[in-house]
């Protein structure tokens, strides 16, 4: 008898990670696969999916709520227990890091759930990683926008270029020991609060 | 040089030992620098105090015990050697419940046998009717909320797993919870309590210190291994807590603590709702023509009657009702293995020797003093109880069979 893959239910709020650790499981060739982004009913939807496996994100407040479903479902000859391996710490440790928690049911293959807990461990921390990047990208937009302000302020105030205005810009930051970007920053903010806004 | 050590919490007043020793400087004496990192679940803080992200947690005081019975996810085994205060629960019902429960029934705020009187009346009458039953809400089964509040209804007549439904919810969900109708009431902790009351969605009906008075809620929880490869530090912990304890008991500092606690690195809620657990103020009441009656002076007790002294037979209690609702089985090395999490031996070592007063007992006869007495302790005077149960009943952690055996159905 070929055993099938364990079906996986998904339960995070934040959509877009839950879609990518989805794909990510598909793409392994799990075929039952099933998300969770709304907690409201969460009892009867797991009642309904009865998942082998269930992964999520350790920030979800009602994790709590979660396991004790999970106790109630024990009292109807459903057994689940809880993560992956008591004795592989190391797993946990990383499974934690990564702000993923997994649940399985009693006397599922060990191998299985590790290859399903590694590859939502990978894609959380994918997932992370993108939205750092994001939030760099951000950053570095306005970071260029403060600077593009302060070189007009210096333009204006010194009737210079922008070649200029930027030179002047830095040497300011190498003498201060500060970043431009701070040091932009301090000019454009002065001169709002002394009701020039450099335009 | 500063030790650092994380430490797990959930944004409770019944936190306020652990971040007043932080704020007060209490810890940094000591040496030890304090990161305080608030978790959103019971379960975070379960985890990452077993894998070690966490050296030291805020704990409800049956986690360590349902951890060591192999009843959670880690077999890491976990000691509380240390209690972070006495009380500050309470049951706050909706608006309507309040209404229906006083027409079946007038009864006393705060008076836990009467308010648990006119509840099992109405409760009764609803089962008998076919009406829906009634959703209390608690936040997590290994919590002095789920069992206070099973043993509440069940001396007051009401069977909790049948005669109403028991929910968990997350403590900041609780009120809004409350408000939309989604449950008719809840057991928790400070300040969801008095949030409830502040928003509207309900009233305080009994505080956990008139349903058990004196009675166990947090303990500081560490992994066993941890405690002994760093007992120094674990020392110097106990120390700068119980100094933390003293401060935050004192009445004089409850508005500082209150904002303290207020911060939104905290419990991020306003100092008024934190306030009335610290001075025993109940919220409310003055509203709805009982002024009389609110006043509960015991409502969380930080550091009086030895609030951080883990009495071993608070763990066996705890352990019982485990056993009364069917968590755990009962055997001989269950009840040693509940016992031994609490660390009064530890306690007593470290704080007996900078002169504290420490009872010389590891346990005492639960629900025995109906008033305050003086009672044999390592040094100065020590002052305990009451510590009566709302029913009158007795727990000798001596006649643990026998206590269990009474509460069979």
């Amino acid at each position: 008898m070929t055993e099938r893959l364990p079906s996986v239910l998904i339960i995070d709020e934040n959509t877009s990670r839950a879609s990518i650790i989805e794909a990510g499981l598909s793409a392994a060739g799990h075929t039952r696969v099933t998300v969770i982004n709304e907690m409201h009913g969460i009892a009867a939807k797991i009642a309904r999916h009865e998942p082998d496996v269930i992964v999520i994100d350790l920030e979800n407040p009602n994790r709590d709520m979660l396991e004790s479903i999970f106790q109630l479902s024990r009292a109807v000859k459903r057994p689940i227990a809880m993560f992956v391996d008591r004795s592989d710490t190391e797993a946990m440790q990383s499974a934690i890091d990564a702000g993923v928690s997994a649940y399985v049911v009693d006397g599922l293959r060990q191998e299985r759930v590790k290859s399903i807990l590694d590859m939502a461990i990978s894609r959380f921390n994918a997932f992370s990683r993108l939205e750092r990047e994001l939030e760099e990208a951000r950053g570095a937009l306005e970071e260029r926008k403060v600077i593009d302000q302060a070189k007009g302020l210096i333009m204006k105030s010194r009737g210079v270029d922008e070649a200029t205005a930027y030179k002047l810009l830095r040497k300011a930051a190498m003498n201060g020991n500060r970043k431009i970007v701070d040091v932009a920053e301090s000019l454009v903010m002065s001169a709002r609060l002394l009701g020039d806004e450099g335009k | 040089m500063m030790t650092e050590l994380s430490a797990g919490f959930l944004p409770l007043t019944d936190s306020a030992i652990l971040i007043a020793a932080k704020e007060r400087g209490f810890a940094s004496d000591e040496g030890i620098a304090l990161n305080l990192v608030r978790e959103t679940s019971w379960a975070n803080v379960r985890d990452k105090l077993a894998v070690g992200q966490f050296e030291i947690a805020h704990a409800l005081a049956p986690m360590p015990i349902a951890a060591n019975l192999g009843l959670t996810p880690f077999d890491t085994r976990l000691i509380a050697p240390m209690a972070l205060g006495l009380g500050g629960n309470a049951i706050t019902v909706s608006n309507r419940l309040l209404a229906d429960m006083r027409q079946q029934q007038p009864f006393t705020m705060l008076n836990a046998r009467e308010a648990g009187a006119a509840l099992a009346r109405l409760v009764k009458a609803g089962l008998t009717e076919g009406r829906k039953r009634l959703q209390f809400g608690v936040v997590h089964p290994f919590s002095g909320h789920n069992f206070e509040l099973r043993y509440w209804l069940s001396a007051s007549g009401i069977l909790p797993e049948s005669d109403i439904e028991i929910v968990i919810l997350p403590p900041p969900l609780m009120a809004d919870a409350l408000a939309a109708g989604q449950i008719d009431g809840y057991c928790v902790g400070e300040p969801w309590n008095s949030v409830g009351v502040t928003r509207g969605a309900g009233q305080i009906i009994a505080t956990k210190s008139s349903i058990w008075a004196s009675s166990p809620e947090k303990v500081l929880a560490v992994r066993e291994d941890w405690a002994e490869e760093n007992a120094a530090t674990l020392h110097a912990l106990l120390r700068a807590l119980y100094r933390s304890a003293e401060w935050c008991g004192q009445a004089e500092n409850h508005a500082a603590l209150a904002d303290m606690l207020a911060s939104h690195h905290y419990l991020a809620q306003p100092a008024g709702v934190i306030l009335p657990a610290l001075d025993g103020s109940i919220l409310g009441l003055s509203d709805i023509g009982e002024p009389g009656s609110a006043a509960r002076p015991d409502f969380f007790q930080p550091h009086s009657r030895a609030a951080t002294f883990p009495w071993q037979s608070h763990a066996l209690w705890f352990y019982s009702q485990m056993v009364r609702w069917g968590y755990v089985e009962h055997t001989s090395d269950h009840a040693r293995i509940a016992r031994q999490t609490f660390r009064p031996d530890i306690y007593r070592s470290v704080l007996a020797a900078i002169d504290v007063p420490v009872p010389s007992a590891n346990s005492k006869v639960e629900g025995a003093l109906s008033r305050t007495i003086a009672v044999g302790a390592s040094s100065r005077a020590l002052y305990l109880g009451p510590d009566g149960f709302f029913d009158g009943a007795i727990f000798d952690p001596d006649r643990l069979d026998a206590y269990i055996e009474s509460q069979k159905p």
